[in-house]
């Protein structure tokens, strides 16, 4: 079942949880008694958004509601999406994006909660032929929070998409992107970030399934956890039968820097076509104990080594975003969340 | 300004110094030398405070202070500085960052003030040119990529960026060539003064030639088993370690 209808129906035993496969590690049926009661609408001051500087077009969207955003044939936009919860209540929300033939657009979206609600967003995102998205998305939620994004992007040929998901987690968060990939020489780049700290979970879920010949994925996640904080990443590409000279690469990496911090990564491949070139990678592990001792050597405190060698392995991810002004904005989030 | 005494420690369950004396006065450079496996790395990472070398008896001073009972960072920001036998490659982090982050956190610990961006590029600058590193090299990140030669050069540029009062030169001059162990040798000799000691850990009479020793040491078994002038060293190079393993 999906978060969506549980949280319009109002029923918790629609919620998925650990017995759906996709769901083992982020149960939230387990977690959730009850729904609860709707969010109310909310009028007041709702501040400013991390990525409001560097766009034209601003959508606020207050404990649920609906926008489109359309970009025309060959028409240029930046866009900045903020999703906010107010209070504890329920709510879900909608987005769609179209980017018509050769458009280009920079979709900036950020999840801000402030307190224990649960909330659940759909975004349908569809590119027509050459078109260019570049989606970065900011997950800022309450530690309360049950925070649930679902995207599900259409690409045509030629399309290019490059997203970046950089989170923080909640008491149950999930940023989940499925790609429908035609080949055909659209070019798809899928990274993520998590920043884990206290009790926060996080779930980077992404599904890729390349249909037809000619299709490149590009994947990267990097994760860093400490005190009882527990990251999730499912990444799945499918190649189906006929798609040949698809491309995919999925790295997946994660430093442990507690005991009581968890890891859990299901990265894997599916192919069905003959002449592919994928390969995936997953390592979760401690800082390497030697760099930080070189580091301490010269001087550093262990706080402060600990913050540079971790900013170092996440800022091979944020390096990635090519719009600087969000990439700024990303990495002062991380040295903020990692800094010594 | 060093003094050890009766230097004991283990790694893991292995006893690897078993009891070791040195006493090197400030002003001074002293040389050692031993077998492979003899404890001269361990040494060195026990002075430094590396974690996994338990001591589990004797002293180490530095101007009187127990440095045993400080943190790696800690006897960092006193000027123990240690040039590994086997730099560690950071990735991700540019070598001017990573010297200036280790710059401020020792000024941050002595209770200096930070030094400005203009500052320590003029001094990067002036270092490297001093060491002929060209400069766009410490733009890259710390040693991932270099040559052997170049990460050890590396560790001579950081040592004289950061100046530290006591150096410890771990095999520095394993995998320079000719030339380059002249310039590290005249890099290190720079920092020679009354009030700085070193220890050179060498396998090679050769570094000896470009730096000085005061005294020279062999360490075999995890003790120093024989002293003496520079010209101990020659006399190794000649006829080995054999009667000094046996002594150990
Ligand atoms: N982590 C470790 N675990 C177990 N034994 C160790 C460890 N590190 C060092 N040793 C052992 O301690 C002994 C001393 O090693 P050390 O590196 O200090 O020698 P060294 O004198 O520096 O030798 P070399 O000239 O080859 O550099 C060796 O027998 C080595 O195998
Ligand atoms: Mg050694």
């Amino acid at each position: 079942m999906s978060v969506a209808a549980a949280i319009n129906t109002r029923d918790a035993s629609a919620l998925p949880g650990k017995r759906d496969e996709d769901w083992r590690w982020t149960d939230l049926r387990g977690l959730i008694r009850a729904i609860p009661d709707p969010s109310e609408p909310f009028a007041g001051d709702v501040g400013r958004g991390p990525f409001d500087g560097l766009a034209e077009d601003r959508r606020v969207l207050v404990n649920g509601g609906e926008t489109r955003i359309d970009v025309a044939a060959g028409q240029k936009a930046v866009v900045a999406l903020r999703v906010l919860a107010r209070g504890a209540g329920s709510h879900a929300t909608m987005v769609a994006v179209t980017l018509g033939p050769n458009a280009r657009v920079r979709l900036l979206e950020s999840y801000e909660s402030d307190g224990g609600s649960v909330s659940q967003t759909t975004l349908s995102i569809t590119l027509a032929d050459g078109a260019v998205l570049e989606r970065v998305v900011l997950a800022q939620d309450h530690e309360h929070a049950v925070s649930v994004s679902q995207a599900e992007v259409r690409l045509a040929p030629r399309a290019d998409y490059a997203q970046t998901v950089a989170a923080s987690g909640a008491r149950r968060q999930r940023l989940e992107t499925r790609v429908t990939h035609p080949g055909g020489h659209a070019v798809l780049r899928l990274d993520g970030v998590y920043l884990l700290a206290g009790k926060r979970h996080s779930d980077q879920t992404t599904v890729v399934t390349h249909q037809n010949i000619d299709g490149t994925t590009a994947q990267l996640t990097k994760g860093v956890v400490r005190d009882q904080a527990r990251g999730v990443f499912q990444g799945r590409i499918v190649v189906a039968e006929g798609a040949d000279r698809t491309d995919a690469r999925m790295g997946h990496h994660a430093l442990i820097l507690s005991d009581r911090a968890e890891v859990d990564a299901k990265p894997e491949l599916e192919i069905y076509a003959d002449d592919v070139s994928c390969a995936h990678g997953n390592t979760v592990g401690a800082l390497d104990e030697d760099a930080l001792f070189y580091a301490r050597q010269r001087g550093m405190p262990a706080g402060v080594a600990t913050a540079m060698l971790t900013e170092a392995f996440i800022g091979e991810v944020i390096d990635r975003i090519s719009f600087e002004g969000a990439r700024d904005v990303v990495r002062a989030w991380a040295a903020e969340r990692l800094g010594g | 300004m060093l003094t050890v005494k009766d230097l004991q420690a283990t790694v893991g369950d292995k006893a690897i110094l078993k009891g070791l004396s040195l006493d090197v006065p400030a002003g001074q450079v002293h040389a050692i030398m031993g077998p492979n496996g003899a404890g001269k790395s361990t040494l060195s990472y026990v002075l430094t405070g590396r974690e996994g070398y338990a001591v589990t008896g004797g002293s180490a001073t530095l101007e009187g202070e127990n440095l045993l009972a400080l943190a790696a960072d800690e006897r960092a920001a006193r000027g123990v500085f240690l040039s590994f036998q086997y730099p560690l490659e950071i990735p991700g982090v540019p070598a001017l960052t990573f010297i200036r982050t280790a710059m401020n956190a020792q000024r941050k610990a002595r209770g200096e003030a930070e030094i400005t961006a203009p500052e320590f590029l003029k001094l990067a600058r002036q270092k490297a040119s001093e060491l002929k590193i060209d400069f766009d090299m410490l733009k890259r990140a710390l040693n991932v990529g270099f040559s052997g030669g170049e990460k050890k050069r590396m560790e001579i540029f950081q040592m004289a960026m950061l100046s530290p009062r006591f150096m410890i030169l771990d095999e520095t001059d394993s995998g320079l060539d000719i030339d380059a162990l002249r310039i590290v040798a005249d890099g290190v000799n720079a920092l020679r003064s009354p009030d700085r000691g070193m220890l050179v850990i060498t396998h090679y009479q050769r570094l000896l030639d470009y730096i000085k020793p005061d005294r020279v040491h062999v360490l075999a078994g995890g003790r120093i088993v024989a002293s003496g002038g520079p010209e101990l060293a020659l006399e190794l190079e000649r006829e080995g370690y054999e009667r000094y393993e046996k002594a150990a």
